[in-house]
């Protein structure tokens, strides 16, 4: 049953607060990137992909490729909100013997798909998994999310003329569009753009989206699902932080995570987004 | 253990390793509709060729990008398939080898490393496509299996036999024609993990695999005639190490030299020393490359060299039975 525009932005909110709440227990993390794809990973989780947390390794199902695997928390958050394991577990995120890993590790109990961490890998793996569906000849379609600092990796591109080369239609890469990295802001520390022309020499469906509004992102996602003949990337304009004041657009929270009063702040900013406000 | 029969060596028979490899993949392609190979550019190099044009629905030539090909690999094995990726050993497993370790063997994922031109096989293309470090990378990483045949009919049967082994496999093979060993029909040319004996002695042992093995047979001729008994094994298993061979062999013969076309540290020199420091000490005497890169020559001009040669292996076991008490 599809989720109506403001229950998914309720659960993206939810999800928001998880992630701040298990980035301070955790005490170390990713909370930027996190925040910035919440409602990519809603619309993924709720709308869009074919998935069963009561059965999560369906063989059938959609797969989802984490490529920047240091945005796992928002991951863990999603799958949580999902139903796919108690929410309890979440604040074990980093801690020794939690299935929580700091960056993601193949789990399907957890639904979890892939282990990550080096950049530049995922997008390739994702590749092989679309390929093995067409080769099965099954309808399991493969999302993947990627950074754009991850697109520094030139493993990437090797990837983008794969998907291209093998007509990958049941692929969609979804970049997050940050415009930051761990280090500074993504044009000073390796200029992308024009990241979408980049994509479209390469042969891709390009559709760039505000990746904070659903009815863009499920219009991309519809319109992924109607590409045939050859991959599709959402181009997805992401705030860093999203959701949280003093993280909002600032590099400087790509790593860091808040502590004790920072954690109530970020919570209050969060409340207010809730909709019995 | 019992002695592996092997030919009449005194006029080989020669056959690439490669080509053995290729067949392998053949008959592995033919048997289980689940393998797929990829290539980088490489296919008629490194022999995929059999394979590409019996199956071309289930091989994808990936372009010079070897590590996009070992991670599209990854995700074919994840959701079922057996792939088989395949470069120059300098490229595949060294240049991607971030993905093999993360992608592939942290996820445990069904995907057969199957390189060629390794070490000096290449000979006249140089110091860099001479890879002398890939067994010591692939060895180390949890999960992976290594194995190193020792000539084109082994290649075929271990190609063969490690579809069956589960998990990622390292499957290394050569460019030049080498000597065939075993005999055409022998059903014992390869058992995955299993050392094989391919010549009985007791004053000491050769450990050896790959090119090494055919140099050490020599050796052991040449010794023969100055009444030194040499066993050979051939350890083409390099991981899982069979160690009980190792332990029996130094409890019989008590003097051990080893014997591979690799840099001496991390690949069957420290798998056979590790085992026999932790178990059963006896002095060793080691043939491999020491700290040292290659260049420019034939195969038999860097052998000599770098100190691969039957000659050396000769002095190496002189050497050990001076030391042997």
């Amino acid at each position: 049953m599809l989720l109506e525009i403001s229950e998914l932005q309720q659960k993206a909110n939810n999800i928001r607060k998880s992630i701040v709440n298990m980035l301070y227990a955790a005490g170390s993390g990713h909370p930027g990137g996190s925040l910035g794809i919440t409602d990519l990973l809603t619309a993924l989780y709720f709308n869009e992909m074919r998935i069963n947390p009561k059965d999560p390794d369906m063989p059938d199902r959609d797969r989802f490729v984490l490529s920047g695997a240091h945005m796992v928390p928002a991951l863990y958050a999603t799958l949580a909100e999902a139903g796919f394991f108690p929410k309890e577990e979440l604040i074990t995120l980093r801690k020794f013997g939690s299935r929580l890993q700091g960056h993601c590790v193949r789990n399907l109990e957890l639904g979890v798909e892939t282990t990550g961490g080096s950049l530049g890998q995922g997008v390739s793996i994702a590749c092989g998994m679309a390929l093995a569906a067409k080769l099965d000849k099954k309808e399991r379609r493969v999302y993947c999310l990627l950074g754009d600092g991850e697109s520094n990796e030139g493993s990437v591109w090797e990837a983008a003329m794969f998907g291209h080369k093998y007509q990958l239609d049941n692929l969609v890469f979804i970049l997050d569009r940050n415009q930051i990295q761990l280090s500074g802001s993504s044009n000073d520390i390796m200029p992308m753009d024009p990241m979408d022309a980049k994509w479209q020499a390469f042969n891709w469906e390009v559709i760039t989206v505000a990746g904070h509004k659903f009815e863009e992102i499920f219009a991309a996602l519809q319109k992924a699902r109607e590409t045939k003949n050859c991959p599709t990337i959402i181009i997805a304009n992401t705030i860093a932080g999203k959701g949280v004041s003093f993280m909002e657009g600032k590099w400087q929270w790509h790593g860091k995570t808040p502590n004790a009063e920072e954690l109530n702040i970020a919570l209050a900013d969060l409340n207010k987004l809730d909709a019995t406000n | 253990m019992q002695l592996t029969k092997i030919r009449d060596l005194t006029t080989p028979q020669m056959k690439a390793m490669r080509d053995g490899f290729a067949e392998g993949l053949l008959n592995a392609g033919i048997a289980n509709p689940d393998v797929v190979a990829l290539c980088a550019d490489l296919k008629e190099s490194i022999k995929f060729h059999l394979f590409a044009e019996k199956f071309p629905g289930r091989f994808f030539e990936c372009g010079i990008a070897e590590q996009n090909m070992a991670g599209v690999a990854a995700g074919l094995a994840l959701d079922g398939k057996i792939a088989f990726i395949g470069s120059f050993a300098c490229f595949s497993p060294a240049r991607n080898f971030d993905q093999i370790r993360i992608s592939i063997c942290m996820m445990n994922a069904n995907v057969k490393i199957a390189s060629s031109h390794a070490a000096f096989s290449s000979g006249s293309d140089g110091i860099t496509a001479q890879m002398l470090e890939d067994v010591a990378l692939m060895r180390c990483l949890p999960n992976m299996k290594v194995v190193v045949p020792a000539d084109a009919l082994q290649a075929m049967k271990a190609t063969e036999a490690i579809v069956q082994i589960p998990g990622p496999v390292y499957l290394r093979n050569g460019r030049s024609e080498t000597p065939l060993l075993f005999e055409e029909n022998d059903p014992n040319i390869f058992e995955f993990g299993k050392a094989q004996m391919l010549r009985e002695g007791e004053h000491v042992t050769i450990i050896a695999n790959g090119y090494m093995v055919f140099r050490s047979l020599l050796a052991a001729d040449a010794l023969a005639k100055k009444g030194i008994n040499v066993r050979v094994l051939n350890m083409h298993t390099v991981k899982p190490l069979d160690e009980a061979a190792v332990l029996e062999s130094a409890s019989q013969t008590h003097a051990i030299v080893v014997a591979e076309e690799a840099q001496k540290f991390g690949g069957l020199v420290s798998a056979v020393t590790e085992t026999l420091a932790q178990n059963y000490p006896v002095p060793v005497e080691i043939v491999a490359v020491n700290d040292q890169f290659g260049e420019s020559g034939e195969p038999l001009d860097l052998t000599i060299s770098r100190h691969l040669s039957e000659k050396d292996i000769q002095i190496a076991v002189e050497k050990v039975l001076q030391r042997k008490v």
